[in-house]
């Protein structure tokens, strides 16, 4: 791997976990538009290759997290498990559609994001 | 009624994140919050556990897909913790309130070079200059 392009990955880890301690949540919103615009990433990649790392950051956090009692395991199962069965359709389905339709989804998603924010 | 509710933002948030590549805190949240009665910081905290499942299945499945880039995403996620560091300092420094909006800027701007990506037709090079 190129120092570059190894630069460059550890700035979307930085921007994603920023974000992600920031808000609670997992990152994708940064990684997924950051793969594709620095690293040349096909719109499917980049949130095939986001999910993987949600996974280590999330479970970083997590574990914090649980270490100051904050992690509710009822209601987090509650939520979670119909998020499963939603996930495994999400990734079917994103699997039948274009990539310029990901990207477009996901510019939508952004915005929904960007009003969560401001709200 | 709630727990309907909740489980169904749940269920929600795991198919967009399946779209999208996210892991459906964005929805997660605010079920918690509203529904189940969690404050801001147990709900970011039982969201973030529901995530890293949601996250780990839906990379399982985008791998099967062969969408995954596995050596580059765990190095994103393993180098992320000096972000969440840096993070936690620059949120120490500055208000949340600045750093909602200057996030919700950023996330248009991006949201904005998408859609162009998108919407633009074809590659440049094939187009006959006018008047040329």
């Amino acid at each position: 791997m190129s120092r570059d392009r190894a630069l460059k990955l550890f700035a979307i880890a930085t921007a994603a976990g920023t974000f992600s301690g920031l808000l609670g949540v997992g990152g994708g919103t940064v990684i997924v538009p950051l793969l594709i615009f620095w690293l040349g990433y096909g719109e499917r990649e980049a949130t095939g290759t986001s999910l993987a790392a949600i996974v280590v950051i999330a479970g970083f956090a997590t574990g914090a997290q649980a270490l100051y009692g904050n992690v509710d395991v009822p209601n987090g199962v509650l939520v979670g498990a119909p998020a499963l069965a939603g996930v495994v359709i999400g990734t079917a389905a994103q699997q039948r559609i274009s990539e310029r339709a990901v990207a477009l989804l996901f510019a939508a998603f952004l915005i929904a994001t960007a009003a969560e924010l401001i709200l | 009624m709630e727990y309907v509710a909740a489980a169904l933002l749940g269920f929600a948030g795991g198919t967009l994140g399946g779209l999208v590549g996210v892991g459906g805190g964005l929805l997660f949240v605010p079920a918690l919050a509203i529904f189940l009665d969690e404050s801001q910081v147990h709900a970011e905290a039982t969201s973030l556990l529901a995530i890293t499942f949601v996250a780990l299945l839906g990379a399982w499945r985008q791998r099967e897909y062969g969408n995954v880039r596995l050596t580059e995403g765990l190095l994103v996620g393993a180098l992320s913790p000096a972000g969440v560091a840096a993070g936690v300092v620059v949120s120490n420094a500055v208000s949340q309130r600045a750093l909602e909006i200057a996030f919700a800027g950023l996330a248009l701007v991006i949201a904005a070079q998408l859609i162009r990506r998108v919407v633009k037709p074809g590659p440049p090079s094939t187009e006959a200059t006018p008047g040329a």
